[in-house]
């Protein structure tokens, strides 16, 4: 496990301090009452989407929160209504700014919904990346040809890895993780979660981390809940 | 030269070849025998028809017959666009997608012909009128329902693409590009083709019957050549647009991908 972590390359950190007084600055010039909410946090208000919710959920900063519950409960469902990828009612808001006050694809760049089943639509694996970690991809078990690699080629662990790299890569402020070990074996499975806290540590994003696994987030998640009967439970 | 008239026996001879068919395709389980029959009728009584309103029109001259003519034949294409969509628009998107697309390039493209290119007075002849705006909207109609159904279709298949892409956030131009792409290119395909083997393969509609009708050939092949130019860009515009429009309503003010705006597939 040591050996993993010394092992992850660390990347850049984010400069916190700036991102938090130049949002301070927009918000008191909007509202006084956003300075009463966490600034650096992800705030779920009321949010309902079909039969689920409402849901009220906060998320600090480097914390890691577990979501499960029975297949079918909705648990995909949340995380698109947060990543905003489906009309819901209710409010989600970043670091005290609410979702609907920018566009879709700006929440989407800061708050990333990663699918279950992740899609590739270039014919090589590099096009879908701009820009990539070299480090990364070798932590991961691939050579740096991998990027030329037809994508028809992968296997279904390769493309979840491949999808987390993806995802990683363009520094979002938010991760919504949708079982994002299901297709791993347990080598990966450990090294993929020791990969996301130690990425969760070292650039204080905030992760809800969905699986159907509870063992697996006990070990990774801060706080776990679990989907019962439409509403969130803490376990 | 004088036209040779055809007496209904000719016709029936014509007729007897189609019944054929559709015989044929019931031995074979094609399950098409009832709608070739029921298209051959419809073929008949409505060019019937229209004989009759041609002449009616011919004889009484006016803007206004002619405008009410064309907007029937806008909405009877506008409704056969919709009837062959897989999975069109709820509501009245899916009627007045293709026709506004129609609308826009089909009557622009007629007028600009009649005032400008044919330089007619009164620019609303009716012998030239309306069947350069039947040919313009025949096949606009071809390229817009081609390309819509394409549309829709590709975007139920790939709606992961689709999605992962505004999950990685993308906005919805750059997510639906290259379905967008690919469905403007099967509209336009069709008439690409045949002005590729026009007058190699096949002698067109319009060159036809002036040569039936006794034209001397260069004058027929000139206003051949005007009506592939035209039917090429109308069908061309209209496909974008309607593209355009289609897409721009598969995604909401969020930038969400919404397929339940989409009906349920019906056999077009």
């Amino acid at each position: 496990m040591l050996l993993f972590l010394s092992s992850i390359p660390a990347r850049k950190k984010r400069d916190l301090r700036f991102t938090t007084t130049s949002h301070l600055a927009a918000s008191t010039q909007t509202s006084f009452q956003n300075l009463d909410n966490k600034m650096e946090s992800l705030q779920i208000k009321q949010l309902a989407i079909h039969h689920i919710g409402p849901v009220d959920l906060s998320i600090d900063r480097a914390e890691c929160v577990g979501i499960t519950g029975p297949s079918g409960a909705g648990k995909t469902l949340l995380l698109r209504a947060i990543a905003d990828m489906e009309p819901h009612t209710g409010e989600v808001c970043l670091n005290g700014i609410d979702s609907r006050s920018m566009p879709g694809p700006e929440w989407r760049r800061k708050v990333r919904m990663v699918p279950a089943e992740s899609s590739w639509w270039f014919d090589t694996v590099g096009e879908h990346f701009n820009g990539i970690d070299k480090d990364w991809l070798e932590y991961f078990g691939f050579g740096e040809d991998v990027l030329n690699w037809d994508i028809n080629r992968l296997s279904s662990g390769e493309r979840q890895r491949l999808s987390i790299i993806r995802s990683f890569s363009d520094q979002p402020e938010v991760f919504l993780l949708d079982e994002p070990t299901a297709n791993l074996d347990e080598e990966n499975i450990i090294k993929t979660e020791t990969f996301i806290a130690d990425y969760l540590k070292e650039n204080e994003t905030m992760i809800i981390w969905i699986s159907h696994d509870a063992a697996q987030l006990k070990r990774v998640a801060a706080r776990v809940f679990v989907i019962n009967n439409t509403r969130l439970e803490q376990l | 030269m004088q036209i040779i008239p055809l007496s209904p026996l000719d016709l029936s001879i014509a007729a007897c070849l189609v019944i054929a068919l559709a015989l044929l395709s019931v031995r074979m389980e094609l399950g098409l025998g009832r709608q070739i029959i029921v298209a051959g009728i419809r073929t008949t009584v409505q060019l019937l028809l229209i004989g009759l309103v041609l002449k009616a029109l011919f004889a009484n001259v006016h803007v206004l017959w002619l405008i009410l003519m064309a907007i029937v034949m806008l909405i009877a294409a506008g409704r056969e666009v919709m009837r062959r969509q897989g999975r069109r628009f709820k509501g009245w998107w899916g009627f007045g997608m293709g026709t506004v697309s129609m609308f826009i390039s089909s009557f622009s493209i007629t007028l600009l012909a009649l005032t400008v290119v044919i330089d007619l007075s009164p620019w609303y002849r009716p012998q030239y009128a309306i069947p350069l705006l039947g040919m313009m909207l025949g096949n606009t109609m071809t390229g817009i329902s081609i390309s819509l159904d394409q549309l829709t279709r590709s975007s139920m298949e790939k709606k992961s693409v689709i999605e992962a892409r505004l999950m990685l956030g993308q906005d919805s131009a750059q997510a639906i590009q290259d379905i967008r792409r690919d469905s403007i290119r099967s509209g336009l395909i069709p008439i690409i083709n045949a002005m590729t083997v026009a007058g190699i393969v096949s002698l067109p509609g319009t060159m036809t019957g002036q040569i039936l009708a006794g034209a001397p050939p260069f004058e027929a092949v000139k206003y051949q050549i005007l009506i592939m130019f035209l039917i090429a860009s109308g069908t061309g515009f209209g496909t974008m647009c309607a593209v355009w429009l289609g897409s721009r309503r598969l995604f909401d003010e969020r930038q969400r991908l919404r397929l339940d705006r989409l009906r349920k597939k019906t056999e077009p």
